[in-house]
């Protein structure tokens, strides 16, 4: 023996025991499992009923979105099954679906459990039930349904077959607690009460069709829009397009089918203008008769900044606004200075992440160190990335009275809202916010946004998007924020459309006038409406309307004449007889 | 053609020096292993959205390279086993910190890398290799006590546990560690340093339940049922009963409709269920059965090295059945491991033929290199 041993080798036998006592173990315990049965506390999940009801979802006006339904599913167990032939016969006698065959190959089968139909109806069920089979069972399984298909997807989310919430109200009911756990105590009973959102079916239709037709027209890649009470906060509406059905979510993981209305963070360009301009009229270093000169570029380092319409001369504040100048817009801010700015894009969020029901939330994106170029950029949009929500959650802020109002998807009252606000702006500088917005509409990229009646003010945007690192020269994200009516703001909407394109007839141009403005129009003719906002019209308007109504009410009596007449005709014959 | 005890030949060597039966062990339960796969895989696969068969024809796939390392490792040589060990567990370290880096996340883990279509798990090839460096290691300080071979074994162990932990992959972590015990036990440590480092092992497992919080709601849910989700564990007690003595036979099973981890932790309780308790009893048998004959071969071997390698692979593979056998018969808290060649998985089953195709090699008949039986090393000197 030349190799030196080891003094440990005995205790291989040590080892080879414990291996040996896991072993006879495992054989003892497996054992007791097979002769014993379980402890009665575990409960026969997936036996009765496959998954966990849900609170319902519905929105304002208690239309259902999401829901619960049992339906009743056939299985066998064809060990107990005493003649196969006849039960096979009935069975395809009652559900003439079946294939007997099938059904035959199947109850001959030694099993305990073979699914023969699923999802029958009620009537179905009791039939079968009535056939006095035995052997044959059901089980209630429970399906989470979403009556309406795609509309409100990305507000709704959806579930997995666990019925656990992946995305949207459905997640953020899960980590609610109260509402679900109501249902998970008493799994067969529907005890818990609905969740009621903000979302208005209406308009949830409304914004939706008009971004699909939208995105057509314009062969956007997408598109995103928001409908907002500026007083309550309430999420009237969102859509983010291209959607998914949450009853069949396969989709919904993809990128392109991203929540964008709070699940990203984008470039939004020139509607971030009104950040700047209500922090310099609120500041007082600006007033409505301040004036510019726009005649040169600005140089920053290597880059120059300009206007895409140059004017190159001396612009009023209002001027600036309506010509969307960036050089007017990066004096304005260069006016409150780097501090000033800073601490007002604390005051109204933008350094923080806006949270709301939906559990997808992007978070802001800003300049690490806020310099002076920083200020000069941001004051029109550049390098900074919001998500629309939270955008059109301060320009609410900023027309509404300037009351910062955290949105809810949930439904609200103005007197709950009134406990979240907080004064970002003046009541002044709001007045005149709003009145710059107006003009927009009027005089400016706005116009095709004028719905007669209802006194539309908003402000355009035109971003050009980041591809590699650097701005495109034509992929655009357009963006659209309005509100109505301008004197006493009740809503406030916000259209984004990502890379549209020219139509034939705008001149080749694919700037927001061109595609958001009107889209923005359509929607609010077919929106306000619906949101009860009274129009008021100009003389012309009123005159033409009157004209109307007159001829209709002379059609009316013309026609309550010829009846009298022929009734009396008749009469008279009656009596002649 | 036969093979006679004159040819000289690689193939007739190893025909008449492998250990045959423990072979034969071997190939049994891979073809076992397919079998369970086909009786649990169809309702996962269909809920993944798969093809009904997706995963035993996968399976079915991974047992070629299977089979092939398992034949070829046995047919390496000691001083070839040794040279491919340290490749092994210096290219799977290697790759681990690749994993780390660039690898994707599962479940809130970095393990796995993407090798085109396929996804491997490096820290499978780094057990069997990190085992046998240590057993070289080890047996080199007990040949030449001047040379500090068990440092660098600690070394090794230390590497290789660091990595695992930043993955983290807690389960691996417990199964390296015992292995590594089991192989200093052998190598003849003493029993105070044994207890010594059994209250290291225990204190940071408490560590562990106060600082990692997954891992203490598993032994929390372990200790009072009552206390939480134990519904994989409670699926596989009711399957167990439910297959009785005989099982409901092929495809008349219910746990595996139910049960997320059908195919792979939970593949032990389908057997239960479809193929009943004589059939879970046979498994046991088997799994038993390799481990105690190569245990046993290498209480008679005269050369530490070997002695230490074959108790270190083993163990990897013994560890692994007992514990995922006793999770599912509810034995042990709920911890995701695989039953070897049973379990579905690419990775682990083709590390598990590289551990037993490299016990098949070390347990290799050699001339003088075998006790008689019933005797070890110490008493022959003796």
């Amino acid at each position: 023996m030349t190799q030196p041993l080891m003094k440990g080798q005995k205790r291989l036998r040590l080892v080879m025991t414990l291996f040996l006592g896991c072993f006879v173990a495992i054989g003892v315990k497996l054992s007791t499992l097979a002769i014993y049965a379980p402890e009665p506390s575990a409960p026969a999940r997936g036996e009765e009923v496959a998954r966990i009801p849900r609170p319902a979802i519905v929105d304002r006006n208690g239309e259902v979105l999401a829901t619960d339904i049992r339906i009743p599913a056939l299985y066998a167990d064809p060990r107990k099954i005493i003649d196969v032939d006849e039960a096979a016969e009935l069975l395809t006698a009652t559900l003439p679906e079946l294939n007997s065959g099938e059904i035959r190959r199947k109850l001959n089968q030694k099993r305990a459990f073979v699914w023969l139909k699923r999802e029958l109806t009620e009537k179905q069920r009791d039939l079968v039930h009535n056939l006095g089979i035995p052997g044959l069972y059901f089980r209630q399984e429970i399906k989470r349904i979403y009556p309406k298909g795609k509309l409100a997807a990305h507000v709704l989310g959806y579930t997995d077959v666990d019925s656990r919430g992946l995305a949207g109200i459905e997640k953020y009911l899960d980590g609610q607690g109260a509402l679900f756990k109501a249902s998970l105590a008493e799994p067969n009973a529907e005890k818990a009460s609905p969740a009621q959102l903000s979302i208005d079916v209406r308009v949830q239709h409304a914004l939706t069709d008009e971004l699909n037709s939208a995105m057509a027209l314009y062969k956007a890649v997408a598109a995103a829009g928001i409908v907002m009470d500026v007083h309550t906060g309430e999420v009237v509406a969102a859509v983010s397009l291209p959607d998914y059905s949450p009853n069949d979510p396969r989709d919904a993981q993809k990128p392109e089918y991203l929540n964008r209305f709070t699940g990203g963070a984008f470039e939004l360009g020139s509607v971030v203008k009104a950040v700047t301009f209500a922090m310099a009229l609120d500041a007082g270093t600006a007033n409505l008769d301040t004036t510019y000169d726009v005649r040169f570029p600005i140089s920053v380092g290597r880059s120059k900044i300009d206007d895409f319409h140059p004017e190159r001369r001396t612009l009023t504040l209002p001027e600036v606004f309506t010509y969307s100048s960036n050089i007017g817009t990066v004096k304005m801010a260069l006016d409150v200075g780097q501090k000033g700015h800073e601490a007002f894009l604390r005051k109204i969020g933008f350094y923080d992440k806006l949270r709301t029901e939906m559990p997808e939330a992007a978070g802001p994106i800003l300049p690490q160190r806020f310099t002076r170029v920083s200020s000069m950029t941001v004051s029109f949009g550049h390098g900074i990335s919001i998500e629309p929500m939270q955008f059109v959650a301060v320009a609410g802020g900023l027309i509404n009275g300037g009351m910062m109002i955290e949105p809810t998807f949930l439904k609200r009252s103005a007197e709950d809202a009134a406990v979240f606000a907080r004064p970002i702006i003046s009541p002044e500088t709001s007045e005149k916010m709003r009145y710059l917005f107006r003009l927009n509409a009027t005089n400016g990229t706005g116009a095709k946004a004028d719905v007669p009646g209802y006194r539309v003010g908003g402000k355009t945007g035109t971003a050009e998007k980041v591809v590699n690192g650097s701005y495109s020269g034509d992929a655009r994200l357009n963006s659209y924020l309005a509100a109505f009516p301008m004197e006493n703001p009740r809503y406030i909407t916000l259209v984004l459309l990502d890379e549209p394109k020219p139509t034939p007839d705008s001149h080749g141009y694919a700037t927001a006038g061109w595609n958001v403005v009107p889209t923005s129009g359509r929607l609010i003719a077919r929106i306000a409406p619906i949101l009860g906002i009274q129009p008021e019209l100009t003389l012309a308007e009123q005159e033409k309307l009157a004209k109307e109504d007159a001829k209709e009410a002379e059609r009316l009596a013309l026609e309550e004449e010829k009846r009298a007449a022929a009734a009396l005709q008749e009469a008279s014959a009656v009596q002649g007889n | 053609m036969l093979i006679t005890r004159i040819d000289r030949g690689l193939l007739a060597r190893w025909w008449f020096t492998v250990d045959r039966a423990l072979l034969s062990l071997v190939l049994l339960l891979m073809a076992l292993g397919v079998l369970a796969s086909m009786a649990a895989s169809p309702p996962v696969a269909e809920h993944y959205g798969y093809d009904t068969f997706h995963f035993v024809s996968n399976q079915l796939v991974f047992m070629v390279p299977a089979v092939a390392v398992l034949f070829g490792a046995s047919f390496l040589n000691i001083t070839w086993v040794r040279r491919l060990s340290l490749l092994g567990y210096i290219g799977g370290c290697l790759l681990m910190v690749a994993a780390l880096n660039f690898g994707p996340e599962i479940k809130g883990a970095h393990r796995w890398i993407n090798v085109g279509p396929v996804n491997l798990q490096p820290s499978e090839l780094v057990k069997p290799t990190f085992t046998l460096m240590a057993a070289w290691l080890l047996a080199e300080r007990i040949r030449r006590p001047d040379m500090p071979g068990n440092w660098f074994a600690w070394g090794l162990y230390a590497c290789f546990v660091t990595l695992l932990m930043l993955e983290p992959d807690f389960g691996q972590t417990v199964l390296i560690t015992a292995v590594f015990g089991t192989m200093l036990l052998v190598s003849g440590i003493s029993w105070k340093f044994t207890l010594c480092l059994f209250g290291a092992v225990v204190s940071g497992a408490v560590t562990a339940y106060y600082s990692l919080p997954h891992v203490a709601s598993r032994i929390d849910r372990f200790i009072s049922p009552d206390k939480g989700d134990t519904f994989q564990v409670d699926t596989a007690i009711q399957a167990f009963h439910n297959g009785g003595l005989y099982g409901t036979g092929p495809g008349g099973g219910l746990a595996k409709q139910i049960l997320p981890d059908a195919h792979t932790d939970f593949i032990f309780a389908v057997v239960g269920e479809e193929f009943g308790l004589i059939a879970c009893g046979g498994l046991v048998f088997l799994f038993g059965a390799v481990v105690l004959r190569v245990l046993a071969r290498a209480i008679r071997e005269t050369d530490p090295f070997i002695a230490l390698a074959l108790t270190g692979l083993v163990s990897i593979f013994g560890y692994q059945a007992t514990i995922n056998m006793m999770v599912n018969v509810s034995l042990l808290p709920a911890k995701g491991m695989t039953l070897p060649f049973i379990s579905y998985g690419g990775s682990s089953l083709i590390s598990m033929s590289i551990t037993m195709g490299l016990i098949l090699a070390l347990a290799r008949k050699r001339p003088d290199a075998m006790l008689p039986r019933g005797l070890t090393a110490q008493e022959v000197r003796a």
